[in-house]
């Protein structure tokens, strides 16, 4: 049996798989193109009424009363709620409690909740959020990161650092000036990636309902099933045993169903106040205003190379702004910074970095979390390191990839990295070579790469306790039903955790029953974020599944008398390797196991290894593994209009191993469907309303016709190449492949405008306005670029200092006297 | 509270007798008064293609379609793609190919692409691409939607099934 954390070597290594690897119609397909996959909208129970929420329509203000005598009294309203009836603040993170469900005096951005009512329908409810009477007392409006540093006062929240500043971090590994100053060049550069949202499909949803005892049910579109349990108990004050979330499958999620939200836990007390099922689903607008998406964020970056063009050290500065509340803010803000340093060599880094509270809809993790604005911000400056010392871009990166089974100066371990042959690939099947510099004005490619984690080492909340659970139970009917909490967004979460127990006990992955998702029936597994279900529950369903084959192997050799080792479970028999015609059928096997140890149950459950990084602030960054992915964008740019197309692009991502290469060829396609979107198009911006109108700062454009994303016509082609390199610290070797995709887009697109028309877009999105403001620049002669052209005063604390592993360090922090010792030795 | 109206709305082939408030769209009718949930929305606005239906042969948002005005017209959802329990060409190919991930989008992608199966049996790709592009999906990147509508095509083209 395997201790937990460590795969079997034999099964990752095995050559031949029945499940693994094979192109399939995931297991659950059918339900998905019958319309009977059960969405949380598509939840109806009898006695159900429904709810809308009354939201702010101003950005900041103090609530003075509310008075809905007249919403009580409209026919057919059961109940209206207000901030009184939600006293407990919560917030995902736990250094984070600073949200109401109902705002409670304070509003902060447009669109937080005030009230709700819950009606016989949403017709009902929603004429009845208009008979209520908010007084507000309007506050001053913090709008940007810069005007919050600019504008202590008023406080939007009173904790954080200071004034309107939430966080601030800083990080040094080793010493970065001495390594710029002994640089033959060093670049510096401003970026600036502004914020946009997921835009699922599907509009959040959740219906709460008391079951027959009086306990709670919660379905609910969401990512996170576990985080939202344990945060309902505390906000609604019941025990975690009376309450049961289900995770619906996500009609798409993105990082958007990740936080604990405000109606979720609305529905959830009204349903218990009326003892009968209450339902919400929010309209597209009310999803905008939801949001937690992508921070914008302001960056400079400063970096050393060596004339034959090495990284020496880097000092990376970033400005976030959060919006209205914390949200994963703390860790957002870590990830603007935490992997800066796995995809290539680099000796010394520096880290600060700044969250900012703003009147605006919180940000939150979105695809990438935190790491797709630097990743943008490096690949670009490496595109204009490449230019200065006379190199092609991807020969410079292929010199300067990191080294597997490394650790990295912020002491992140690596492990495999199959980035060479991802830049190999796309170089040679984009005709890489003949094509850079060489195509006609107007067109050109351009390269990035970029790295990603399978997985979060850490939990949201402090413990030691297994990051991911798997049950499985056999009975004599032949029928096996695995148990997890992981949750499908679309992703194929249900489809790896079938395939994984499927491959171990030879049985066909359409035979396993799942339950997933469901708090009540699962073991916990944290959720459907940073890329960590394949490898984490994927490490906890092999460990189950091999507990159980042992058993059932056990008890088919007592019956064909032979030894176990000589056993093997293909095809849904249990056979002897040498001959297979002697053997059994598994569900004859699993008739002897369940005669030999009764009942048949057996768990699984993964932790990741412990990082070797011991500083304060080193637990974001940590993974398993870490998949690697290079991308070859081929770019049109209209000269007259700066209107940009895309009408090719090549990636590569070092995946381990494809579980379902069907699946995963469709993970990268979104991928780079949806940082193309990013890189060319989605923006969530807000503008003021004319003062007298209220001068609120409201969404630019909160609907899907104005919020601009990629419809098939703009899609270009994409050529799909995966490379496996099984990493022995994933299940069968399977690193993740639903973020990492996504990272090298919006730089490589940025860059083949350069190679077509010689312009820096320094700025995400890149759009025709701004290209044409660059064109202009460069025939007047300037300096042909658009982007942020200053970085203001941050008060960045003295960085915590680290020295790195190969100058002597052990992972933990050096205090500045003993640094000055080891800088002078 | 507004009156109901009681109408016989043609679904999948069958007559169904339903009392609804009479604002209320097409989509509104069958997810909550006929139960038919396969068909979803993503803006009620007329803006993702999320809730397409076939009205009278032809592709229609239903969220922008009054339900009084179906009357007498044959409303084909995704419910009634399937021949008893033989998914429809399209169906099977879009579980195959990876044409539905969280599968959303897949009902109305499903229901636009069978109009145009009905009308073009081998579209070429650029017919496929313009053909949905008032469908938004945001998980795929629409390549394992092309694929799995050409397959769609290829399969009946074989077996000689008209869509
Ligand atoms: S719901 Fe009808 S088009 Fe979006
Ligand atoms: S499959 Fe998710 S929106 Fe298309």
């Amino acid at each position: 049996m395997n201790a937990p954390g460590n795969p079997s070597e034999k099964m990752r290594t095995r050559r031949r798989f029945d499940t693994i690897g094979k192109p399939r119609r995931r297991v659950d397909g059918r339900a998905k193109v019958t319309g009977l996959t059960k969405f949380a909208d598509d939840v109806v129970l009898p006695r159900m009424v429904h709810c809308k929420l009354l939201r702010s329509p101003h950005p900041h203000a103090v609530i003075e009363s509310i008075d809905f005598t007249k919403a009580s009294a409209h026919p057919g309203v059961h109940l209206v709620l207000t901030g009184k009836d939600f006293p407990i603040s919560y917030g995902i993170l736990p250094v984070t409690q600073d949200e109401y469900p109902l705002a409670n005096e304070r509003v902060r951005y447009v669109g937080d909740p005030v009230a709700a009512v819950i009606a016989r329908d949403e017709q009902t409810a929603d004429e009845a959020t208009r008979l209520i009477e908010v007084k507000y007392r309007l506050l001053n409006t913090v709008s940007s990161a810069e005007d919050a540093l600019a504008n202590p006062e008023p406080r939007i929240h009173d904790y954080g650092e200071q004034g309107n500043i939430h966080r601030l971090q800083a990080f040094e590994f080793g010493d970065v000036d001495e390594a710029l100053m002994g640089s033959d060049h060093v670049f510096e550069d401003l970026f600036f990636f502004e914020g946009n949202t997921h835009l699922p499909l599907e509009q959040h949803a959740s219906v709460a309902a008391p079951d027959g005892e009086g306990k709670l049910t919660l379905w609910s579109s969401t990512q996170v099933p576990h985080y939202i349990h344990r945060a309902l108990a505390r906000a609604l004050r019941i025990p975690a045993a009376h309450i049961r979330v289900i995770a619906c499958p996500n009609g798409g999620g993105f990082g958007g169903k990740c936080d604990l939200h405000n109606h979720e836990i609305v529905v959830s007390r009204a349903s218990m106040i009326l003892g009968r099922p209450v339902k919400i689903c929010l309209t597209r607008e009310e999803v905008f205003y939801m949001h937690r998406g992508r921070h914008p964020v302001l960056m400079k970056m400063k970096t050393g190379v060596t004339k034959d063009g090495k990284l020496t050290g880097m000092h990376l500065q970033t400005l976030l702004d959060g919006g209205g509340y914390g949200s994963y803010g703390v860790a957002s803000t870590f990830y603007t910074g935490a992997l800066q340093t796995v995809t290539y060599e680099l000796p010394r880094y520096k880290f600060d970095a700044c969250r900012t509270f703003t009147n605006k809809p919180p940000c939150g993790p979105k695809r990438g979390h935190g790491t797709p604005q630097p990743r943008f911000g490096q690949e670009v400056q490496l595109d204009k390191i490449a230019e200065k010392l006379g190199r092609d871009p991807a020969e410079l990166r292929l010199g300067m990839v990191a080294k597997p089974d490394s650790l990295t100066a912020n002491w992140l371990k690596i492990g495999t990295i199959g980035l060479e042959e991802c830049i190999r690939l796309v170089v040679e099947h984009s005709d890489w070579n003949n094509k850079r510099a060489t195509l006609p004005p107007g067109r050109g490619v351009g390269i990035a790469c970029g790295s990603y984690l399978c997985g979060a080492g850490l939990p949201i909340y402090w413990n030691k306790m297994p990051q991911s659970g798997v049950q499985i139970l056999a009975d004599r009917s032949g029928q096996v039903t695995v148990f997890c909490g992981a949750t499908e967004i679309g992703q194929g979460s249900d489809d790896m955790l079938a395939a994984f127990v499927a491959e171990v006990l030879g049985i066909d992955a359409f035979d396993v029953r799942l339950v997933t998702g469901d708090t009540a029936l699962t073991p916990v597994d944290l959720g459907s974020y940073s890329s960590r279900v394949t490898v984490m529950m994927g490490h906890a369903a092999i460990q189950a599944a091999e507990r159980l084959r042992e058993m059932i192997v056990d008890a088919a050799s007592h019956e064909l008398e032979c030894s176990p080792e000589r056993l093997v479970m293909a095809q849904g028999r249990v056979f002897l390797s040498e001959d297979p015609s002697k053997g059994m059928t598994f569900a004859e096997a699993i008739v002897f196991a369940e005669t030999k140890y009764g009942t048949l149950g057996t768990v699984g459950s993964y932790s990741p290894p412990r990082a070797p990084g011991r500083f304060k602030g080193a637990g974001v960054g940590p993974s398993p593994a870490y998949s690697y992915t290079a991308v070859v964008v081929e770019a049109e740019v209209d000269q007259n209009t700066g209107w940009v197309t895309v009408p090719k692009i090549w990636v590569a991502h070092d995946i381990g191993r494809a579980v379902n290469p069907v699946l995963a060829r469709g993970q990268v396609e979104g991928s780079i469907y949806m940082g193309l979107g990013e890189a060319l198009m989605e923006e969530q911006i807000f503008r003021r309303l004319p003062a007298k109108m209220s001068h609120a700062l409201v969404h630019k454009f909160p609907s899907m016709l104005e919020y601009k994303s990629l419809t098939s016509l703009d899609m270009p082609e994409v050529f799909t190449y995966l490379v496996e390199d099984p990493d022995p610290n994933c299940p069968f070797g399977a690193k993740e492949v639903g973020q990492g995709p996504l990272l090298p887009v919006m730089p490589a697109v940025a860059n083949a405008i350069y190679d077509a028309v010689g312009v820096r877009i320094d700025e995400i999105p890149i759009t025709p306005d701004k290209v044409l403001r660059a064109l202009e620049l460069k025939a007047k002669g300037e300096a042909p670029r658009v982007g942020p052209d200053h970085f203001p005063q941050v008060p960045y604390p003295k960085p915590v200092y680290v020295k790195t592993p190969w100058e002597g360090g052990d992972g933990n922090e050096t205090k500045p006297a003993d640094r000055k010792q080891a800088v002078a030795s | 509270m507004m009156k109901n109206v009681h109408r016989t709305l043609q679904v999948n082939g069958e007559a169904q007798q339903v009392s609804f408030a009479p604002y209320k769209t097409l989509l509104e009718v069958l997810r909550e008064d006929l139960n038919l949930t396969g068909t979803k929305h993503g803006c009620e606005l007329g803006e993702c293609g999320a809730c397409a239906v076939l009205v009278d042969g032809q592709p229609l948002l239903a969220c922008l379609e009054l339900a009084v005005e179906c009357e007498g017209r044959a409303i084909e959802t995704v419910e009634g793609l399937a021949n008893g329990s033989v998914l429809h060409p399209l169906q099977a190919a879009f579980a195959d190919l990876g044409g539905a991930q969280c599968g959303y989008c897949t009902p109305g992608i499903l229901m636009t692409a069978k109009a145009l199966l009905e009308k073009e049996p081998e579209p070429s790709r650029e017919r496929i691409r313009e053909a949905i592009s008032g469908n938004l999906c945001r998980c795929t990147g629409y390549q394992q939607i092309y694929e799995s509508i050409e397959e769609a095509a290829r399969r009946m083209k074989e077996a000689k099934v008209p869509a």
